[in-house]
Formats: C-alpha cells, sequence, structure tokens
C-alpha cells in the first residue's frame, strides 16, 4: 500500500476507536454523578439551586474528557499534519 | 445556506473579503455583528430608562437578565458581587447570544472558532490574577502558589495553564461538534430529526455559555478566597433561618 492510503487507513480507524474508547469512562462518571446528585436532591430539596450548579460545573469537567477525544478526531480526519508531510513527499 | 464546509473545522478558514494583506474571515465578521446586536439593544434600551410604574418591556427584559446574573454571582462570592458583574455577565451574554443566534440560516458562531474561545479564557487567565491581587494583595496572593509548601509551585502553574486550555477546548468542541453533527445527520436523515438536534443545540448552547461563566467565576472566587467566606455567610444565614423557623 502507498503511504497516503496508509495515512488515510490509520487516520478513519483511529478517529473510530478515539471516539469509542475515549466516550466510555465520561459517559460511566456522568451517569454517576448524575445519580448522586438526584439522590441528594431527593433528599434535599431545598439545597436543590446549589447541588444544581455544582453538578453542572461537575459536568462540564467531566466531559471536556470526551470533548478532547471528539477534537483529537475531529483533526485527525480533517486537520491532519501527515497528509501534507507526505503529499509533499510522494509528489 | 452553507458557509462552512463539513470538511473545514474553523470558520478562520472562510475568507470572506480580503484586500492586500487585509482579510477578514467568517470568524470577525459575525464577533462583530454579535457585538453590534449587543451594544446597539442595550443602547437603545438604555437611552429611556424609567423608575416609574409603567416600564418598557425591553427595559424588563434587560432588567431579568441583569438581575439573574447578579444574584447567581452574588450566591458564589457574597462580597463584592458587583465587581464581577461586568465581566462574567460580558462572557456569559456574548457567548449565550452567539450560540443561539446559530438557528438563523448563514450564521456562523464565533465560538465554535478555537481563535475566539482562546482570546476568552486569556481574559479569564488575566482576569483571575487581577481580581485575586485586587482583593487581597501582591503578597498574599503570591503566597498562595505555595501552599502547603514550595513543592507545589509547579503544579499551580500547570493548574492555571490546564484549566485555559480546558476551558477554551471545552467552549470550541461542544459547538463546533453540534455543528458537524447536524451537517451529517441533514445527509443521513434530512428534514425532521436536524430541527429536534437544532433545538437541542440550542439548549447545549446556553449550558455552555452558563458553564463558561460559572467557570470562570470559581475560578476568581478561588483567587480571591471569597468562596470559603461566602459558604460561612451562607451557613450563618440557613442557621439563622433555621432557628427563626423553630422559634
Amino acid at each position: 500500500m502507498e503511504n497516503i492510503s496508509l495515512v488515510a487507513v490509520a487516520s478513519i480507524i483511529a478517529a473510530g476507536l478515539t471516539m469509542a474508547i475515549g466516550s466510555v469512562g465520561p459517559a460511566l462518571g456522568m451517569g454517576q454523578a448524575i445519580q448522586q446528585a438526584l439522590a441528594a436532591i431527593a433528599q434535599q430539596p431545598d439545597e436543590r439551586n446549589s447541588l444544581t450548579r455544582t453538578l453542572f460545573v461537575g459536568l462540564a469537567m467531566i466531559e471536556s474528557i470526551a470533548i478532547y477525544c471528539f477534537v483529537i478526531s475531529m483533526i485527525v480526519i480533517f486537520a491532519n499534519p501527515f497528509w501534507g508531510y507526505f503529499i509533499k513527499a510522494g509528489g | 445556506m452553507e458557509i462552512v464546509q463539513i470538511s473545514q473545522i474553523s470558520p478562520d478558514q472562510v475568507i470572506i473579503w480580503s484586500w492586500g494583506f487585509i482579510k477578514i474571515n467568517a470568524t470577525i465578521l459575525y464577533t462583530w455583528l454579535v457585538m453590534a446586536i449587543l451594544l446597539i439593544v442595550s443602547w437603545l434600551v438604555t437611552r429611556d430608562l424609567s423608575t416609574e410604574i409603567n416600564v418598557s418591556r425591553w427595559q424588563h427584559f434587560l432588567e431579568v437578565v441583569i438581575s439573574t446574573i447578579r444574584g447567581e454571582i452574588s450566591e458564589m462570592a457574597k462580597e463584592g458581587a458587583d465587581n464581577y458583574v461586568p465581566l462574567i455577565g460580558t462572557l456569559f451574554l456574548f457567548i449565550g447570544l452567539s450560540n443561539i443566534l446559530v438557528v438563523v440560516p448563514g450564521f456562523v458562531a464565533p465560538t465554535s472558532s478555537i481563535t475566539t474561545t482562546a482570546a476568552l479564557a486569556i481574559c479569564v487567565f488575566v482576569a483571575v490574577p487581577l481580581y485575586g491581587i485586587a482583593q487581597n494583595g501582591l503578597l498574599h496572593y503570591l503566597k498562595e502558589y505555595f501552599q502547603p509548601n514550595f513543592i507545589f509551585f509547579p503544579f499551580h502553574v500547570m493548574g492555571e495553564l490546564s484549566r485555559t486550555l480546558a476551558l477554551t477546548v471545552r467552549l470550541f468542541g461542544n459547538i463546533m461538534s453540534h455543528e458537524k453533527v447536524v451537517g451529517i445527520l441533514l445527509a443521513v436523515t434530512p428534514l425532521l430529526f436536524p430541527i429536534i438536534m437544532q433545538a437541542l443545540g440550542l439548549l447545549i448552547g446556553i449550558i455552555q455559555a452558563y458553564i463558561f461563566a460559572i467557570l470562570s467565576m470559581v475560578y476568581i472566587a478561588s483567587a480571591t478566597s471569597a468562596h470559603e467566606e461566602g459558604h460561612k455567610h451562607e451557613e450563618l444565614h440557613k442557621a439563622e433561618a433555621s432557628e427563626g423557623v423553630t422559634a
């Protein structure tokens, strides 16, 4: 196989794997966080505002890990730095 | 109307107008558009403010927005909450408006470009030490970096840098991913399903603006250490209130 098609194959597989593996952990974490927050709100409905705010901030922190994976897979597919190198080397 | 192609991950790559070395790309155009809308609307509304019983609708609207922002901030920092309203409120309004306007055809959210979000995050990065020094003095602020001892200095610096990066990439990734997901869904299931995704995008946009504002407020509050005092005040208030109830 040529180098360019190798890069393409590797990019697509890597992007898929990045999203597949990288979204497992945040999904589990967010599920657990929401479960605990719901239990806490059910126990103390008066504290709803501060619980919700803390929950959102925590969810944003957890979610950013999945977002990193997404950005990396986008870069690998659409803005791959190795394309230019191999196209220049090939032609 | 399609301005950003599906293969372009940033509206920076779309040059709308160029003259010599001056290039206006989509990000700059829409950033200025959002800023102009914010400025003109608030100028028009605040031009004739009234304290009478009959208040115009738009004044009501702005009052609700501002008092909500102020209430949220004063819950996090009990003291001097009004100092933070200009910065945090502006961040929230700018991000929120540019995320809401995504439903307008032909509009590209400036927050879907990493340069805009990086600029906003750098504003927060600069504002945190400024507020900290203004509140506690230079020495006290610098001493926070050496808590609990001097070994932790590099970790504090790393924390400052990495949370700026996280702030940047979170907003950029969320908004950009929403645009790409809608674009891909248009090709797979046209007509109905993308509309639902757009509605979801409005929710995500507002939540992201809220999170950006709240996180920058958390960072500023941790630098001014107004956060812990705020909690103490809150507990005091709670204790007083419950005593009042039982008595």
